[in-house]
């Protein structure tokens, strides 16, 4: 394994509700190196989507490190976090969260509104990222004139466009039929056999999992040991 | 750019809700609107009336007459200008409804007391010539289709009979603010009769209220004072006052119902207010996950507030606009069907001005608690929207 770039240490996180503190996370270690695609597996309540949340920076630990890229983002503040997420992490999730209103090509080009880029530099990278998905047809479509898969994929560019570090999914199959799920599943393992893209995915389905290069599985907030897969 | 088409596109998302919404807007603030009109309409005559100018009336009521020969004592008085003077005739034309107000005035004097009468030259000469005459406004020519040389029959209540008048001129208002919905005959003509009917002994050599110029309006004070102790002590003492002190006894007498006619015209406002700020709150918890979203994808809480915050900007905007543009004919609507009983009604820069801004406070205020509240939610909470 090269140079981990997500670098966990003593992760905890806890909830407090009811006046009662649920522990989420314990001492959580974990290591992933650059390019590598990871599926977190577990039963609910196991917390991988909480492990997914604090790797991508959406949520704040209880206590422990989170180094990404060398840097511990549990210290940035709100702002910085903000702006670390912008340059850093790529969002796939379960419903596709599209704007509604926007068509393929304007949800696309949400995240570079960001960057500073003039219009012309970001039309290039739009078209080039919904090219990569094959969905340079559809760019004046609303969400709602395209299928679920094609929805996944306009959120798949999305999270391209910016060339992030990292992509974080969060059940990108869980709701799609089963056909379509596996095109989007081939479509992360391209990014990251072709781009060398950092994936990290929260999956229930054990066939989506087997497309990751590695299976971390977690149960009551504790990792199980690691599961190596051939494929991926 | 992206920022305005995203405002655009998410206020009509939901097209009736919108329209709903801007429909209240509209009518909220055109009757904001109408209500501050007719306040403004019911102080019309104050506003238009004259710093140099005084009024002498009887200290007692208004309803008690001052002798004629009292213009002569006044005229003398230090700081006077010019004198004449006027009586509230209160004729009917054809019925009670076609009210407007008619003076019995001593023309040649009156007329060079009130410059803002603007009459040609030819027509007052006429006026002043023929004692049947009289003079009317433009407005009052215009709403009963009088012209030069048509003859106006009022049937007398103060002074008992029919009187026939021939408009000798249509005098035109110098302002904006001036009544152009009056009738002026001639005192004298009015004098004469009374003084046939009841003889030496009636009220002939009488008049209602004394006009005054001074030469300087800052003496006004120092000239009521010198006026009234001239006839301290008399049968008949005087109560002078400014043109606009006296003409505000009369709005002071309906203080309450304007003063209510105002509340009710904020009360508009805050209800479109509240009626907005539960739209905008639906709105906001509707797409919590998207704003959720926007913030996971590295947008500030600044980008959602100005989300909110300009979408209902945008749409108080539209709703002010059509807000104003509707007043002007609904005022116009509103004059018509009361007739003469506001001689100027006009929708005033001042009105419009706060209609746009009531619009823009109704905008803001409508947002800011959503707008707050959904620039501080929790991404992780916002995202489980969805699912």
């Amino acid at each position: 394994m090269s140079l981990p770039l997500i670098r966990i240490r003593g992760l905890c996180k806890s909830y407090q509700r009811g006046g009662q503190s649920i522990d989420v996370l314990d001492r959580l270690d974990l290591d992933v190196a650059a390019g590598e695609f990871v599926a977190l597996m577990g039963p609910s309540g196991s917390g991988k989507s909480t492990l997914l949340n604090l790797i991508a920076g959406i949520d704040q630990p209880t206590a422990g490190t989170i180094e990404i890229g060398g840097v511990d983002i549990a210290t940035l503040s709100e702002g910085q976090l903000a702006d670390w997420r912008a340059t850093h992490v790529g969002f796939i999730f379960q419903f596709y969260n599209l704007m509604p209103v926007l068509t393929a090509f304007e949800n696309v080009e949400l995240p570079l509104l960001l960057t500073g880029l003039s219009s012309r530099q970001r039309r290039e990278h739009v078209e080039a990222a919904l090219g990569m998905v094959r969905l340079s047809d559809r760019m004046d479509h609303l969400p709602n004139e395209l299928s679920g898969g094609q929805q996944q994929r306009v959120a798949i560019a999305r999270a391209l466009v910016c060339d992030p570090t990292l992509i974080v999914a969060d059940e990108p199959t869980g709701d799609l039929d089963r056909h379509t799920g596996e095109e989007i599943l081939q479509l992360l393992g391209q990014l990251q056999r072709d781009l060398g893209k950092t994936i990290v995915m929260v999956t229930h389905d054990p066939k989506a999992a087997a497309c990751a290069g590695r299976l971390v599985h977690l149960e009551k907030g504790v990792l199980v040991p690691d599961v190596a897969h051939a494929g991926g | 750019m992206f920022l305005l088409r995203l405002l655009l596109k998410n206020a009509f998302r939901h097209r009736l809700r919108t329209g709903l919404t801007l429909v209240g807007l509209v009518v909220a603030l055109c009757a904001f609107g109408l209500l501050r009109t007719i306040v403004d309409a019911w102080y019309a005559g104050v506003n238009a009336s004259s710093s140099a100018r005084l009024v002498t009336r009887s200290a007692i009521s208004l309803t008690f007459p001052l002798p004629l020969h009292y213009a002569e004592r006044i005229r003398a008085v230090e700081g006077v200008e010019g004198i004449s003077w006027a009586n509230w005739f209160g004729g009917v034309y054809i019925t009670e409804s076609n009210f407007f107000a008619q003076f019995a005035v001593d023309a040649p004097s009156y007329f060079a007391l009130y410059p803002e009468f603007v009459l040609d030259d030819t027509e007052r000469t006429a006026f002043l010539r023929d004692r049947q005459g009289c003079v009317v406004g433009r407005k009052l020519a215009a709403r009963y289709g009088w012209q030069v040389g048509d003859v106006v029959s009022l049937r007398g209540t103060i002074y008992p009979g029919t009187w026939s008048f021939t408009i000798r001129g249509i005098y035109q208002g110098r302002e904006a603010g001036t009544d152009e919905q009056q009738m002026f005959i001639h005192w004298q003509r009015v004098a004469e009769a009374v003084r046939q009917r009841a003889g030496a002994g009636g009220l002939a050599d009488h008049v209602g209220v004394y006009v005054v110029s001074v030469r300087d309006p800052d003496e006004a004070p120092m000239v009521s004072q010198r006026i009234d102790a001239l006839f301290r002590n008399s049968l008949a003492e005087t109560l002078t006052e400014t043109e606009k002190a006296f003409q505000l006894s009369f709005v002071s007498m309906s203080e309450t119902i304007l003063l209510a006619i105002q509340a009710v015209s904020f009360i508009i406002i805050l209800i479109i207010m509240a009626v907005m700020a539960n739209t905008m709150t639906m709105t906001a918890r509707e797409r919590l996950a998207e704003y959720a979203t926007l913030k996971a994808l590295g947008f500030r809480p600044g980008f959602v507030v100005k989300l909110l915050l300009g979408e209902s900007l945008l749409i108080a905007a539209i709703g002010g606009a059509l807000g104003v543009a509707v007043t002007f004919p609904v005022a116009r609507a509103f004059a018509a069907s009361v007739g003469t009983l506001f001689p100027v009604f006009a929708v005033s820069p001042l009105t419009v001005a706060l209609q746009v801004l009531a619009a823009l406070v109704v905008g803001a205020v409508a947002a800011a608690w959503p707008a707050w509240k959904m620039s501080r939610i929790d991404i992780v909470q916002g995202l489980r929207h969805v699912a």
